[in-house]
Parts: structure tokens; C-alpha cells; sequence
């Protein structure tokens, strides 16, 4: 699972990097379906080879998240499409962290019904002290309750809003 | 076999060990919400174990695979704590075990980011983070249970003087321990006793949980003398790929 050490390799070149992104961009996340790769933030950098492959790095979200392997066969298939020669390799170091998942993204979980990450993760510690008031992606209330740690998958906690009664997903901080 | 490699070798199979009997909950929990609690705290420590497995191949130097070494070993060749292949029993005692080796697991990975190690250092920068929330539903359930109603606090409190006497193992430095903190690799088993008893204890009081005395007895799961459980645990998990070598789904 974890890959060895990544051989060097060079930032593209402008406008090559931006015919890759636009790329990923379209690369929905397996399990989040309205986020792309680029939107979640796993990943964490582009590089030409000298034999011209196309290396991208890619952050696991969660240690057993099982749609890490299909995202890192979407990447390779979306690219591999479009005529590049792609490879990717884990990027452990530093761990992902739902800071790195973009205002763009933040928006599109809202419309998606999942109540995005309600602060930025400065210290892991906070992770132990009580939890913030989410709001309810649909009517915007405070007043929700925590169901359960663990929602649909392990980056999700399930909550539920007690103004308009209706359950919803909460992206948890890490 | 080289104390470093048995080092990762006793982290990734504690937590493998404890993955695959946290997935005879699914389908099996007394809610959909636990069910998925369960399991999604199976999967992170399944996904930790493999980053560790792998590395401990790599260590070991015999061209090993993560696969290689989680069904194809023998039971005296596993190095987990006797505590996480213990039987799920209740719901109730799921939740002890489950809590007591969170918070040893939160120790060990705060203590294992300063390690000298990089890769090590590495995992559990990853594996602290996930933890956090295991234990806080771990503990969050052992407050519910054991602060309500007279039967689920009998129960937790069984599973609790049940389960106590294991824990000693988990604390008990050995020469592989003593090499590893010589070395700067990881803390010695003993190191992670003060941070994991401080915030046991504080659980217990909110849970009304009157936490044993710790038994002169220890375990030595870590040295692969196991109790009976094990085998059945691995029976199970290695069955498929011993029928069927190198299948993937």
C-alpha cells in the first residue's frame, strides 16, 4: 500500500498543468459524488517525468477508506484518456486533512445536503474537546444533535436537525 | 527476528487482529448506527495495519507482502495484544475492549510521533487523528452504558473486571521494548502506563465504572503465546486466501 520512495520528477509547465487540472476536475470522489478530486484537496502534487508519465500524488483521506483505490484508477483512467501516460503515488506525509478541501468544495457539500467541517484542524487535539454547533445544510438551524460518531462512512459523523426534522451528514474536522 | 521489525509487527497485528473482530459486528449490532460505528472503526484500523504490515515486510527483508503476512502466518507468529483477540461477547463488552485499547493506541501514537523512525513517525501521524474519534466513541458509549440503567451498567462493569487483566500485557516492557526505546524508535510499553491510566480513569468516574485492581498476571500475546480465541480469529480470516493463494476481489 505504501509506495516507496516517488522518483523526481518536475512541475509541468503551465499550461500543461492547467490541461491536467482541468482534467481532474472532472474526476468525481467515488463515495461524494458533487466533489472532485481537486475539490476533496487528496491531491497534493503534479509531475512530469523525464520519460513524460504523468505522476500524481494522492493523500488518502481515511487509513481504510476504500475508495482510495478507485479514485487512484480514476485518475490514471481520466488521464490515460486524454492521451497521458499516468501513474500515481501515495502521499502519506503530511496527512490529509479536511483543511485542504476547498472553499469550491465547501459550497457543493452544502447543496449536496453534508454539512461541510466547522473549523480548520490548527491542532489534532481539538479533535477531543466538545463539538461545535453544525448547521443544518438544508434550513441553515443551529439547534441539531449528534446521532452517531460514524455516519455513512468514516469521514461523516450523522446528525439531525431539530428544527426541520430532517437527518443529514456532517463532514467531520481531521 | 530483528526487535524493530517485531516491534511493527506486535502495532500491526494488534490492529488487525482487532479490525477483523470488530467486522463480525456487521449486520450484527443492535443499531444501523453501530453497525456503521463499528465498522468504519474496523476499516481505519484495518487500513493502519496494512501501512504497518508492509512496512514490517519491508523491515524483515524476506520479500514479504502485507497479504503474506496477515494469512500466512501461524498463530505463534502473530504478535497482537492477548486483549484485542478476545471475543466481541455484548455490545457492552465490545465497548470495554474497544475503549481500554483506544486509549492505549491514542498513547502510543501521540508518544510515536516523535519517533526517530520517519516512516513510523509517518503512520501514526496519520493514525493518531483516526484514533481520536474511536476513542471518543468508544468512550462516549462506555459513559451511556455504564452512567445508565442498572443492567447495562452491571454489564459494562463485568466486561470491565473481565477484561482488566489483559491490559497489564500492554504496559509490560520486554527486551524487544527496552531495544526500541534505546534505539528512539518508539516509547517502552511502561512509558504509555501514566498517560493511559490519567485518562482511563477519568471515563470511569463519569461512567460510575469502578476500574480493577491490575492483576500481577500478564499475558504475552506480544511474544506470540496467545489465548485459545486466536486461532478461531485466524481460522476465519485466513480461510479464503489458504483455500484460494493470492485471490483478490
Amino acid at each position: 500500500m505504501v509506495a516507496a520512495a516517488a522518483p523526481i520528477g518536475a512541475e509541468p509547465p503551465p499550461a500543461l498543468l492547467a490541461k491536467l487540472r482541468l482534467i481532474l476536475a472532472g474526476v468525481p470522489d467515488p463515495e461524494i459524488p458533487v466533489l472532485s478530486v481537486l475539490d476533496l484537496g487528496v491531491v497534493r502534487h503534479l509531475r512530469e517525468r523525464a520519460d513524460g508519465t504523468i505522476e500524481v500524488g494522492v493523500s488518502p483521506t481515511y487509513s481504510g477508506c476504500p475508495a482510495t483505490p478507485v479514485i487512484k484508477a480514476d485518475i490514471v483512467q481520466a488521464l490515460t484518456h486524454d492521451g497521458f501516460r499516468a501513474v500515481t503515488v501515495d502521499v502519506l506525509s503530511p496527512p490529509w486533512t479536511s483543511d485542504w478541501i476547498s472553499e469550491e468544495g465547501r459550497r457543493k457539500l452544502v447543496e449536496f445536503g453534508i454539512a461541510p467541517p466547522a473549523q480548520a484542524v490548527t491542532s489534532p487535539r481539538q479533535l477531543l474537546q466538545p463539538d461545535l454547533a453544525i448547521a443544518c445544510p438544508r434550513c441553515n438551524s443551529t439547534d441539531t444533535k449528534k446521532q452517531s460518531e460514524f455516519g455513512s462512512t468514516p469521514c461523516k459523523s450523522l446528525y439531525r436537525c431539530e428544527s426541520c426534522l430532517e437527518p443529514f451528514d456532517y463532514f467531520k474536522c481531521i | 527476528m530483528m526487535p524493530h521489525c517485531a516491534y511493527v509487527l506486535r502495532i500491526a497485528d494488534t490492529s488487525l487482529i482487532l479490525a477483523q473482530r470488530l467486522g463480525e459486528w456487521v449486520g450484527h449490532a443492535p443499531a444501523i448506527e453501530e453497525d456503521l460505528g463499528l465498522a468504519n472503526v474496523s476499516l481505519d484500523l484495518l487500513g493502519q495495519a496494512r501501512m504497518l504490515l508492509s512496512y514490517a515486510g519491508e523491515l524483515e527483508g524476506r520479500g514479504r507482502s502485507e497479504d503474506d503476512l496477515a494469512y500466512l502466518r501461524e498463530e505463534s507468529e502473530f504478535l497482537n495484544a492477548t486483549l484485542v483477540e478476545q471475543p466481541n461477547g455484548d455490545f457492552g463488552q465490545t465497548v470495554v475492549r474497544q475503549f481500554l485499547v483506544d486509549a492505549w493506541q491514542l498513547e502510543l501514537y501521540e508518544q510515536l510521533l516523535e519517533s526517530k523512525d520517519p516512516r513510523l513517525a509517518e503512520i501514526a501521524a496519520k493514525a493518531v487523528k483516526e484514533t481520536r474519534y474511536h476513542l471518543r466513541y468508544s468512550a462516549g458509549w462506555l459513559v451511556r452504558l455504564g452512567d445508565g440503567t442498572d443492567e447495562s451498567h452491571a454489564r459494562v462493569q463485568d466486561a470491565l473486571t473481565r477484561l482488566w487483566p489483559l491490559t497489564g500485557e500492554l504496559f509490560s516492557t520486554d527486551e524487544v521494548d527496552r531495544e526500541i526505546a534505546q534505539a528512539g524508535i518508539g516509547p517502552a510499553a511502561e512509558a504509555l502506563l501514566p498517560g493511559w491510566s490519567a485518562r482511563v480513569a477519568a471515563v470511569f468516574a463519569e461512567a460510575r465504572l469502578a476500574a480493577p485492581v491490575m492483576s500481577p498476571f500478564s499475558w504475552h500475546g506480544k511474544q506470540g503465546r496467545h489465548s485459545e480465541h486466536l486461532g478461531f480469529v485466524l481460522a476465519e480470516m485466513q480461510s479464503l486466501h489458504r483455500a484460494h493463494p493470492g485471490a483478490t476481489w
